[in-house]
C-alpha cells in the first residue's frame, strides 16, 4: 500500500525528464522498488488499463507540468485502498491529493475534511408531518450543500404529497408543480434513513459502503464499483447513482467538503444523503434542517438525553416507515 | 511442454479452418462483436446514462441476460450427471458439448456483469485479497466466487480429457471423477446463489420468495438442455460427429420434466400473487395487468406465458416430442419463453413499482441492445471454436504428431 516515493514533487519536470541523474526516473519510481502483492497487481493492471495513455502524457515533453501532475495524482488515487482501512496518514495523503486535484481541475481551493466520528454521538432525525408544508426548501438546500449533479437534477430528499385520510405512498404525488400547501393534502419527506441495520451495507460486494460509529451510512466514492446492488437492496429509495458525469457550475460548488460527504463525485458511482457529514461532524445541523422554514425537521444526538431529538422520541408518538423489514431506521415521523 | 504448445497450435488451426458456411458464421459473429464493442465504448465514454436504466429501474437487460445465462451454464450438469456418475453411455457424446456450452455461457455471464458496472476500471476491488471482498455477507461476492470456480472446473475437466485423448491416451477416471462430482453440486450452487442474490432482498417483495431458487433451477434445466439439443442437431448435421437420435430423445425428456415442474411453480406463484393480492403483489399486478396506462411489460409476459405453455404441451405429448421437427420448434419456443421470463418477467418488474409506489417503466436503449448482441455473439463464437477443437479430438481425427 505504501509508496516509497510518495511525494508528487519528485516527479520530473519536462526539461529534466529522463536526462538528469539526481532525480529518480520513471523506472526508479515505479518499477525498481520493493513491492508487495497489491503493488505487483498495480504494476500489472497499470500497463493494461492506463499504460499507453499515461506514458503518453507523463513522459511527453509537450505535456504541461499541471497535466503531468494531474496524471500522477490520478494514478496514485486509482490504486489507493478503501477509506475505512486507511491509516490516518493515508487519509491525510488522499485528502491532500484530492484537494490538489480539485485545484488543478477548478482553479480554486476546496477543503476536504476527513474528520472522524466523535465519541458518544449517534445521529438521529425526526420529521414533523404536521408542520411540513411542501415548500421544498430542504430539497434545494440539500442539492446546493451536497454538490449533486445539476444535469439530472439529482435529489436526496423526496417530498410526497398525500391526500388527507390515508398515508398511502402509492397514491402520493412526489412530483407536484403547484402552490403549496394544497388544500386537503399533507406532506411527508423521505431520504436515506441511516438504518441501524442497513440492507444496502450488507449486500455491497466490496465494502464500499458502511455505517460509521456515529450512525451515518456512508459511501467511499472511490471504492464503489457501481454495481448498484445497494440500490436494489434499499427499501426506502435512499440511494442515487451517477448515470453520467455529474456537472455543477464552478461558482455553485460548495467548497467545504468531506471525504465521505459532499466532495465531487465521478460518473458510475453511488451517492446518498450523509446527514451532511461535513456539517454534522462539526456540530451543525444538516442543510435540510436549517433550511426548513416551518421547523418540521429535527436533528440531533440520540445519546444526548438533553437533545431535541430525544425530547421528540420521549414525548411524541413516533413511527418509522416499513418497520416490518427490521431495518431500524434512525429517522422517525411524528405529528403534533 | 512442447506438446501443450502443439496442442494449442492444432486447436487454433482446427478452430480457424472450416468450410464457407463456418467462416460466414464466424465472420457474422465477429461483426456483431465489433458492433457491441463500439456500443460499449459509447457507454464507457458517456456513462450508463446511455442505457434505458434509471434510479428507479437500476438493473436492466444486462443483469437479465446474466441471470438467464447462469442457468444455461448450470444446465451442463444435466448431462454431466448421467454420463460420469450414472455411466449412461448415451449422454457421453453430448457432455463435452454441454461443458463447452457452460464455458461459453459463463464467459457471457462475466461479461454481462462487467458491462453493467458503472465503474469497471475499479473492478479489481472485487478480487479477493487484492481488493476488499464482502464475503460471506454479500451474495454478489458469493456469485463472483462460484461463477469463477465453476468456470475453472468446466475448463480443466474437458481440457484434461481432450488433452489425454490428443496425445493418444485414455483419460484416467480417478483423476477427473472428483472434479466431475464437485461440478454437479457446484452447478446447482451457482444458480441457487444467483437466485439468492435477488431472493435475499426484502426491499423487493417480487423477488423475496423462497420459490425463486427452485424455480431458477427448473427453468434452467429446461432452457439449458434445450439449447444443447439444438446445438447437437446442428453439429450432427454439419460434422462427422455421430450423435444418435436416442441421445437427443433422452435429453429432451430432461427438458420436458424440467419444463413441467417450472410451469407448476409458475402457477403456484400466480396463485399466491392473485388469489389474495396484498401490497406485495403490486409488481405482479403491474407485470400482468399494468397499472394505469403503464403496461410496457404485458406483451412480454403474455408472449412468454403462451410460448411456455404451448412448448410444454408439445413436449409432454410423446407423439409430438418424438417428431424432431415438433420437438425443435418446442425447444426454441421454450428457450425464448424462459429468456423473456428471467428478464422482462423477473428482473425488470422487481423494480416496478418503486419503493414508494412510483411507476417508471424501462425499455432498453440501442447501446444496451448492441452490447447484449455483441456478448451473445462472443458466446456463440467461443462455443463454436471450442466445438471445432473438441470434435476432431473426440472422433480421433486430431492427434498429436511428432514432427520429424
Amino acid at each position: 500500500m505504501k509508496h516509497p516515493n510518495k511525494s508528487i514533487n519528485k516527479e520530473c519536470s519536462p526539461d529534466s525528464c529522463g536526462c538528469q541523474n539526481d532525480k529518480p526516473d520513471g523506472f526508479e519510481q515505479k518499477l525498481n522498488k520493493p513491492i508487495n502483492r497489491r503493488g505487483m497487481f498495480q504494476q500489472l493492471t497499470a500497463s493494461l488499463l492506463t499504460g499507453a495513455g499515461l506514458v503518453n502524457s507523463s513522459c511527453s515533453v509537450t505535456a504541461t507540468d499541471d497535466k503531468r501532475e494531474k496524471k500522477q495524482l490520478e494514478w496514485e488515487e486509482y490504486f489507493k485502498g478503501n477509506y475505512r482501512l486507511m491509516s490516518d496518514n493515508e487519509k491525510q495523503d488522499t485528502v491532500k491529493r484530492l484537494e490538489r486535484l480539485y485545484e488543478l481541475n477548478n482553479g480554486n481551493h476546496a477543503s476536504i475534511s476527513s474528520e472522524q466520528p466523535s465519541e458518544n454521538v449517534l445521529f438521529g432525525y425526526a420529521f414533523n408531518i404536521s408542520k411540513c408544508q411542501g415548500y421544498m426548501d430542504c430539497v434545494n438546500a440539500c442539492v446546493q450543500e451536497n454538490n449533486q449533479d445539476r444535469n439530472s437534477q439529482m435529489q436526496y430528499i423526496r417530498i410526497h404529497e398525500h391526500q388527507n385520510g390515508q398515508i398511502n405512498f402509492d397514491l402520493a404525488d412526489d412530483d407536484f408543480y403547484h402552490e403549496v400547501p394544497a388544500a386537503g393534502h399533507f406532506y411527508i419527506g423521505t431520504q436515506c434513513f441511516h438504518c441501524e441495520n442497513p440492507p444496502c451495507v450488507e449486500v455491497c460486494p466490496v465494502k464500499a459502503t458502511w455505517k460509521e460509529k456515529d450512525g451515518i451510512v456512508v459511501i467511499d466514492y472511490d471504492w464503489c464499483i457501481g454495481c448498484r446492488y445497494c440500490m436494489a437492496a434499499c427499501p426506502y429509495d435512499g440511494r442515487r447513482f451517477n448515470w453520467a458525469t455529474p456537472e455543477i457550475p464552478t461558482e455553485e460548488i460548495n467548497k467545504d467538503q468531506h471525504y465521505l460527504g459532499n466532495r465531487l463525485r465521478k460518473k458510475g458511482v453511488m451517492e446518498k444523503c450523509t446527514f451532511c457529514i461535513q456539517r454534522s461532524r462539526k456540530g451543525n445541523n444538516p442543510a435540510c434542517v436549517d433550511a426548513c422554514p416551518t421547523g418540521a425537521r429535527i436533528f440531533g444526538n440520540l445519546l444526548d438525553p438533553n437533545s431535541e431529538i430525544r425530547w421528540v422520541l420521549d414525548n411524541k408518538k413516533v413511527f418509522r416507515l416499513k418497520e416490518d423489514l427490521g431495518t431500524e431506521p434512525k429517522f422517525w415521523y411524528f405529528m403534533d | 511442454m512442447s506438446i501443450i504448445i502443439q496442442f494449442v497450435k492444432d486447436g487454433i488451426k482446427s478452430a480457424s479452418s472450416g468450410n464457407k458456411t463456418y467462416h460466414l458464421w464466424m465472420g457474422s459473429l465477429t461483426l456483431l462483436m465489433i458492433l457491441g464493442a463500439y456500443a460499449y465504448s459509447v457507454q464507457l465514454k458517456e456513462g450508463l446514462t446511455v442505457t434505458g436504466m434509471s434510479d428507479n429501474v437500476s438493473w436492466g437487460l444486462y443483469i437479465s441476460n446474466f441471470t438467464f445465462l447462469v442457468g444455461v451454464a448450470a444446465a451442463a450438469v444435466m448431462l454431466v450427471l448421467p454420463t460420469y456418475i450414472l455411466k449412461d453411455i448415451d449422454f457421453s457424446k453430448a457432455v463435452l458439448i454441454g461443458e463447452g456450452l457452460a464455458v461459453s455461457a459463463l464467459v457471457m455471464c462475466l461479461a454481462f456483469v462487467t458491462v453493467d458496472l458503472g465503474n469497471p476500471a475499479k473492478a479489481w476491488h472485487l478480487i479477493p485479497f487484492i481488493g476488499l471482498f464482502n464475503w460471506p455477507n454479500s451474495m454478489l461476492s458469493w456469485d463472483v466466487l462460484v461463477l469463477n470456480g465453476y468456470l475453472f472446473i468446466n475448463l480443466t475437466i474437458p481440457f484434461y480429457i481432450l488433452y489425454t485423448k490428443y496425445i493418444g491416451k485414455k483419460p484416467n477416471e480417478k483423476l477427473y471423477f472428483p472434479g466431475v462430482l464437485i461440478s454437479v453440486f457446484w452447478a446447482i450452487g451457482i444458480h441457487l446463489v444467483t437466485a439468492f442474490l435477488y431472493a435475499g432482498l426484502p426491499a423487493r417483495p417480487f423477488w423475496n420468495s423462497a420459490l425463486l431458487g427452485p424455480r431458477f433451477l427448473a427453468s434452467a434445466f429446461a432452457a439449458g438442455p434445450a439449447l444443447i439439443i439444438l446445438a447437437l442437431e446442428v453439429i450432427r448435421k454439419y460434422s462427422e460427429y455421430k450423435i444418435e437420435t436416442k441421445t437427443i430423445r433422452k435429453i429432451s425428456l430432461v427438458v420436458t420434466v424440467a419444463a413441467q415442474i417450472n410451469l407448476i411453480m409458475l402457477f403456484s406463484e400466480l396463485f399466491k400473487e392473485f388469489y389474495a393480492p396484498t401490497h406485495h403483489s403490486s409488481s405482479a399486478i403491474y407485470l400482468f395487468f399494468g397499472i394505469g396506462d403503464k403496461t410496457a411489460l404485458m406483451p412480454w409476459i403474455y408472449t412468454s406465458l403462451a410460448l411456455n405453455i404451448v412448448a410444454t404441451i408439445i413436449l409432454t405429448v410423446h407423439l409430438l416430442r418424438n417428431d424432431l421437427r415438433w420437438m425443435n420448434l418446442a425447444l426454441i419456443m421454450l428457450f425464448v419463453a424462459i429468456w423473456i421470463d428471467k428478464g422482462m418477467g423477473l428482473i425488470i418488474p422487481g423494480f416496478i413499482p418503486g419503493s414508494y409506489g412510483d411507476i417508471v417503466e424501462y425499455f432498453p436503449s440501442w447501446v444496451e441492445v448492441f452490447v447484449t448482441l455483441g456478448i451473445w455473439a462472443m458466446g456463440f463464437f467461443i462455443f463454436s471454436a471450442l466445438i471445432k477443437i473438441g470434435i476432431p479430438i473426440e472422433i480421433g481425427k486430431l492427434r498429436f504428431q511428432k514432427k520429424d
